[in-house]
């Protein structure tokens, strides 16, 4: 036994160091190529370059919250747009309630402050999460994706409804929400807003992934029985880190809320919440980096084919077949296998 | 004489008009191996099932220390102190056999409502995990991942991650099933290195390792027990010899 521990240790450092090594010199890099972009992209004239770094961004952190619930813990959940069109909403009606000089509901006042709104629309994203989750995650299997789907088609058809808010049409925001005496409108500065709360929401992720509840999140997605016959009852961890995933979805929402100064029901319709799938698969499902690829690759295909063609998604379609076929883990498992990093357990 | 740890009283079972589970008494003395031998569809898994409480019984006690668990979770048994293997391993593949143990270990300590230090380098878990693990003779291969481990390591690790819930009872639903002579030898080395220290309720096929582990038996056949004793007060029961022993399996 004790010559078992000694060949154990003095693997074990050398086994994983290396990758960790290497890992870390990705994240670096890639951190500095998120810093330099605008400038970068100035530079060389292409300013536009700037808001659709924004738009991978905002995504990237929808993306990476869908994937604590569909990638760590398995929960396919169909009906994350509900959360991203919530946080949106939450943005906008902040807003109007603000310019109207109202109450909404009769007792909250209305807000331009982004330091209030963006905690407003993770904690209602939040919230929804947790009534959804808790009446979803009695299923699972198909019958989970039919009632996360049905739960946000009701809540499309009532924002639909909604007239006071624009109903079909959507309600535009005048301005972009305020941060201290910073220009929200400008593009740059909207963007390292952006990165850094997907920053953030990134770090929370992995501390998340890596921890006690991480643990049991990825053991009650291999195999509920054996957590039960370790003591462990599924349901309340699985609803806890739905709730999670629904408030990072919602907080993705209120900046893309403030980034188009528009909400409108689409941001509900199930077919965001099949892109928010797709950039989960695309960049690898139960990874931490995944979601920033996806979301990355899918934001930029959708820029340059509809440059080409408005059937884009014609095109978009045999690629993610392509990807899914042969990637095995999707773009982060092909980069990983590139030599660029390993991808998370 | 003390209460016995386990007392199963007039257990029944059915699935629509099959009776899997007829009417079994069982007692499971503290401290002692109780083999549970019976030929195949006797109902030895469904029986560990219900006891376990991932199947509901239809009638009948399952008494745990004098207290009733029959109406009981899988859960909530689990933190009365009852343990399983499994005949078809239940393992978590994605992991290595280290976070296998770690993250029972890690079940014991209550609630895992902690979400920022990472459980990976949480030393308190880690080092009882490889204590486990070292029990079970697997402390080489700790950090190989479930999937690419053999079926005999595969039994190792469910046995080390029952230990490692530090059941007071211990149900092993045929813990050698699979394995080869070396292996199965391991196991019984095993088991007996720890009896006396956790109770357990053996269903095992391997009659060599019956008898040499077993400090009672108990025989079930279509759903009854139809004898419990000694190795030799068994081996000597007419009854047993014709329902069982008898069909060459001994």
């Amino acid at each position: 036994m004790s010559d078992g521990t000694t060949t154990d240790e003095a693997l074990n450092p050398a086994a994983s160091a290396a990758p960790a090594y290497g890992r870390s010199l990705a994240l670096l890099a890639l951190a500095i190529v998120l810093i330099a972009l605008p400038f970068t992209v100035q530079a060389i004239g292409q300013p536009a370059l700037v808001p659709l770094a924004t738009r991978v961004l905002i995504y990237a952190i929808a993306a990476a919250s869908l994937n604590l619930a569909l990638g760590f813990g398995g929960m396919v959940s169909f009906g994350h747009a509900a959360f991203f069109g919530i946080g949106g909403y939450v943005v906008g009606i902040l807003y109007r309630t603000m310019t109207d000089d109202g109450l909404f509901l009769g007792f909250i006042p209305g807000t331009d402050q982004l330091l209030i709104t963006l905690p407003a629309a993770l904690l209602v994203g939040g919230l929804f999460a947790c009534i959804i989750g808790a009446l979803s995650l009695r299923t699972s299997g198909v019958q989970f994706i039919m009632i996360t789907l049905a739960f946000a088609q009701m809540l499309f058809f009532l924002f639909v409804s909604l007239k006071a808010y624009g109903g079909d049409d959507g309600m535009t925001i005048r301005r972009r929400n305020a941060l201290f005496s910073l220009n929200t409108r400008d593009d740059i500065t909207f963007y390292f807003i952006c990165l850094f709360v997907a920053a953030l929401v990134f770090l929370v992720l992995w501390r998340i992934v890596g921890s006690r509840f991480g643990m049991v999140l990825a053991g009650i997605r291999q195999n509920e029985r054996r957590m039960a016959a370790i003591g462990i009852a599924p349901y309340r961890y699985k609803l806890a880190a739905f709730v999670i995933s629904g408030m990072g979805t919602g907080l993705a929402g209120a900046l893309m809320a403030n980034y188009l100064r528009f909400v409108s029901p689409d941001m509900l319709h199930w077919t965001k919440s099949g892109e928010l799938m797709i950039m989960v698969i695309l960049g690898g499902v139960g990874t931490l980096l995944g979601p920033l690829l996806g979301a990355a690759a899918l934001v930029v295909l959708e820029t340059v084919l509809t440059g080409w063609t408005e059937h884009w998604q014609l095109v978009l379609g045999p690629i993610l077949l392509l990807v899914v076929l042969f990637t095995q883990g999707g773009l982060n498992g092909l980069l990983g296998r590139l030599g660029l990093g390993r991808s998370a357990p | 004489m003390t209460a016995p740890l386990l007392s199963v009283r007039g257990l029944r079972k059915r699935f629509g008009g099959l009776v899997a589970t007829d009417g079994v008494n069982l007692d499971v003395r503290d401290g002692e191996i109780h083999a549970l031998i019976g030929p195949n569809g006797a109902g030895k898994t469904t029986l560990i099932t219900q006891l376990f409480g991932e199947l509901t019984h239809d009638e009948g006690a399952i008494l745990l220390e004098g207290e009733e668990i029959g109406g009981l979770t899988t859960v909530q048994r689990v933190r009365r102190g009852l343990g399983r293997t499994f005949q078809i391993n239940q393992l978590l593949p994605d992991f290595t056999m280290l976070d296998n143990v770690a993250l029972a270990v890690q079940a014991q300590e209550g609630h895992s409502f902690r979400f920022f230090a990472n459980a990976r380098r949480d030393e308190s878990l880690r080092t009882r995990a490889r204590q486990h693990l070292a029990t079970a003779g697997l402390s080489h291969r700790a950090e190989v991942k479930v999937a690419d481990l053999s079926h005999g390591e595969q039994k190792q690790l469910e046995f080390a991650i029952a230990l490692a819930c530090e059941p007071r009872l211990l149900l092993l639903d045929e813990p050698m099933a699979g394995l080869g002579h070396a292996e199965s030898e391991q196991m019984v080395a095993m088991l007996s290195a720890l009896k006396g220290r956790v109770t357990m309720l053996l269903v095992e096929h391997d009659m060599d390792a019956v008898f040499a582990l077993a400090d009672r038996i108990s025989v079930l056949v279509y759903g009854r027990v139809i004898a419990t004793g000694t190795a030799e007060e068994i081996r000597d029961n007419p009854e047993v010899r014709t329902a069982y022993l008898g069909e060459g399996d001994a």
